[in-house]
């Protein structure tokens, strides 16, 4: 099935995992936000959080900044 | 001790540094120590996906500094919350600097969404230490909604140019019930010693410091700076005397 | 959050000691200051300040002409009731003196506005005894809707009420409120007020605060000196003063300088208070809150108003009479204290002038805002 991350397209597995995916991108889970759909999850819900076809999500993490 | 409070939260340094505009985060790591500051910014962005980066997060040691994300790149209140969401989603405690700059230009930062923002994110459970231009009145209705402190500029963002709103500054100073932090456009340390001087209760350094030819040398004199103008400010100044001498007495119809 | 849980932070014993180990040196620094803080506030009134006083007089007279200009505005007080369901052991409106009480009627008030309305007066403060019985809020809004049409202002000095009662007021038409604490001091307090709704200390405390939160354009507060002990009292008024400035910012903060005088029951003060001290709290006061209203009444004499004028003060009472009634009939009732500057108002007036001053009888004009439009 096809996601899209950040505004990019990409295809995963159905059975994939919000874990899942932040692994395959090299992702520590406990230094990014998710947003899937439009809501923020909380890091505790990214492994039971499984990913559909269309879904949208946006990955952030902390920067430089003043 | 003479400690900055924030929110309940006592803190020895009186200098916060920002981390962008660093040319290595290892640079950065050592700058912000040089500064003895405790209270750090950062910045929240989508993450890359095809370039594998060294994370900010593995040079700041959290148990040390507090991370206070900012919501800049928001253009209104509802970016700006939603950006203060994901930082606290991200791990971060619910403290946020809250930047709404709508115009690119200047970036300066819109005082009507700022106040919508801080009412939401206080709402919210947040500690919101809102950037505003420095409008006494402004930030007599941040204070009302809630926010930890006032954030006013100095100058514009990254100018350099030092204390511009120098009387709005000192009114806010004279009124204000929560601290006052004088953020942007502090362009050397003999600007933030200026602030501290006029009794601000800290001061928010990032480009002065990031951009010179030796970062880790002007965090320190920025944070001897702080300190030379804090007490400067606790010593009490002498006034500038504008007029020679008294006039005629005022009190000798006083008897007892 | 109110100003209960501000005092809190300021204990008595620790303030008295501020005060007491207060130095020359530390007063010269903090008036050196371009502004003082709360924390130099204790410096400025100890007895270590007292030399300083010329400089202080220097200091708070250049500030005042800065922010107000050379003016000093006039008022005068229009007691309505001298009915007190209290017990103030001070005042002569005590509820177990053998007085003769009177409480006026609509008439009456009408007659005795036009008076003061007639004199050139277009601020009043309207007083009663705290009575809210027989002088309750209702009365209180016909009174002020009576006089409305010949006065610019209209403060209230009664009983605390609800932030209900102020909002009431305020849509009648009142711009001002002044409520005295009488003294910080709680323990002191309680001896002074052993019975009626005045011994509840916090509910009189916080009356400012819910005045501000009713959004009364004015707010006035005082100790009346020779309760308490002087330097601890002027500085609790002043951490009051200082704290509604902040929270209530849309409304003006003002300080009264109330020194006891003799009053029917023959209330001895319990701490004498010179007048080098009253010169001393003005000042610290002005250097405090530049903004700040400071009022004086015609209970101190005409020399001392005259000189401590220049100080700070922005708004003096004149043609005084603390009786209900009392400007229609002179000499008849029974007044709550003795007034000591008994000049007319065109005398005050032509004082004022003769020191550089201008003697205004109304700043600001509320119908002007309060006017129905379209």
């Amino acid at each position: 099935m096809d996601i899209t991350v950040n505004g990019q397209q990409r295809t995963v597995a159905t059975t994939t995992s919000l874990a899942d995916l932040l692994a395959a991108m090299n992702l520590n889970p406990q230094r990014v936000a998710v947003e899937h759909n439009g809501t923020i999850l909380s890091q505790a819900d990214f492994a039971t959080t499984t990913l559909g076809d269309g879904d949208k999500l946006e990955i952030v993490s902390f920067v430089g900044g003043g | 001790m003479d400690q900055l409070i924030i929110a309940n939260r006592p803190f020895r340094s009186r200098l916060m540094v920002g981390t962008g505009k660093f040319a290595s985060n290892l640079e950065m790591a050592e700058t912000i120590a040089a500064s003895g500051a405790e209270i750090v910014t950062v910045a929240l962005r989508r993450v890359n996906i095809d370039d594998s980066h060294d994370d900010l997060l593995n040079h700041i040691d959290r148990d040390k500094y507090l991370l206070l994300p900012n919501t800049s790149g928001a253009r209104d209140a509802d970016e700006a919350i939603r950006l203060a969401r994901l930082a606290r989603a991200a791990g971060c405690e619910p403290w946020v600097k809250l930047e709404v700059t709508p115009d690119p230009y200047y970036l300066l930062p819109d005082p009507i969404e700022t106040l919508k923002a801080t009412e939401v994110l206080v709402k919210d459970g947040f500690t919101v230490l809102p950037y505003i231009n420095a409008d006494p009145v402004l930030a007599k209705h941040l204070q009302e909604a809630g926010a930890a402190t006032v954030m006013p500029l100095g100058a514009p963002i990254g100018t350099n140019k030092g204390i511009k709103t120098r009387d709005n500054i000192a009114i806010i100073i004279e009124q204000a019930s929560v601290p006052v932090v004088v953020d942007a456009g502090l362009g050397a340390p003999s600007h933030a010693a200026e602030a501290m001087e006029m009794g601000a209760d800290a001061v928010m350094v990032n480009t002065a410091i990031s951009v010179a030819g030796d970062t880790r040398m002007m965090a320190a004199a920025f944070a001897q700076a702080v300190m030379a103008g804090r007490q400067a400010y606790l010593a009490g100044l002498g006034q500038e005397q504008h007029q020679a001498s008294a006039s005629s007495p005022l009190t000798g119809f006083l008897r007892d | 959050m109110s100003f209960c849980d501000i005092i809190k932070r300021y204990p008595r014993q620790q303030v008295m000691e501020q005060i007491a180990a207060a130095s020359g040196a530390e007063v010269e620094r903090a008036l050196a200051r371009e502004r003082i803080t709360i924390n130099d506030l204790p410096l400025l009134l100890s007895p270590a300040a007292l030399p300083y006083l010329e400089q202080m007089a220097q200091k708070a007279n250049r500030i005042t002409k800065m922010r107000f200009g050379n003016i000093v505005q006039l008022y005068t007080p229009m007691y309505l009731s001298n009915e007190c369901s209290n017990g103030c052991k001070y005042c002569g409106f005590n509820a177990s003196n053998r007085i003769p009480r009177t409480t006026l009627t609509l008439e009456e008030i009408k007659h005795e506005a036009q008076l003061i309305h007639d004199y050139g007066f277009r601020s009043i403060l309207l007083l009663t005894g705290e009575h809210p019985k027989l002088a309750d809020n209702k009365y209180l809004v016909a009174a002020v809707e009576a006089i409305k049409p010949l006065f610019a202002s209209i403060s209230i000095e009664v009983y605390p009420m609800e932030t209900a009662g102020y909002a009431q007021m305020v849509a009648a038409g009142v711009d001002g409120l002044t409520v005295y604490q009488e003294t910080y001091d709680r323990q002191l307090y309680a001896e002074l007020h052993p019975y009626g709704k005045k011994s509840d200390y916090d509910w009189r405390l916080q009356a400012p605060d819910r005045a501000g939160a009713a959004g009364l354009r004015r707010i006035g507060i005082g100790a009346l000196l020779g309760l308490g002990e002087f330097a601890s009292e002027a500085f609790y008024t002043g951490l009051h003063a200082w704290y509604l400035a902040r929270t209530y910012w849309r409304s003006q903060v003002s300080v009264s300088f109330p020194r006891i005088r003799p009053a029917n029951g023959g209330f001895e003060p319990l701490h004498h208070i010179s007048d080098k001290q009253l010169a001393q709290m003005v000042c610290a006061m002005r250097l405090l809150i530049p903004d700040a209203g400071l009022f004086l009444s015609t209970r101190e004499s005409a020399e001392l108003r005259d000189g401590l004028m220049p100080l700070g003060i922005t708004h003096m009472s004149a043609g005084s009479c603390t009786a209900p009634g009392g400007h229609s009939h002179k000499e008849e009732s029974t007044e709550q204290f003795t007034i000591d500057d008994d000049r007319t108002p065109e005398q005050i007036s032509a004082v004022i002038r003769a020191k550089g001053f201008e003697a205004v009888w109304k700043d600001w004009d509320s119908a002007f805002l309060n006017a129905d439009v379209g």
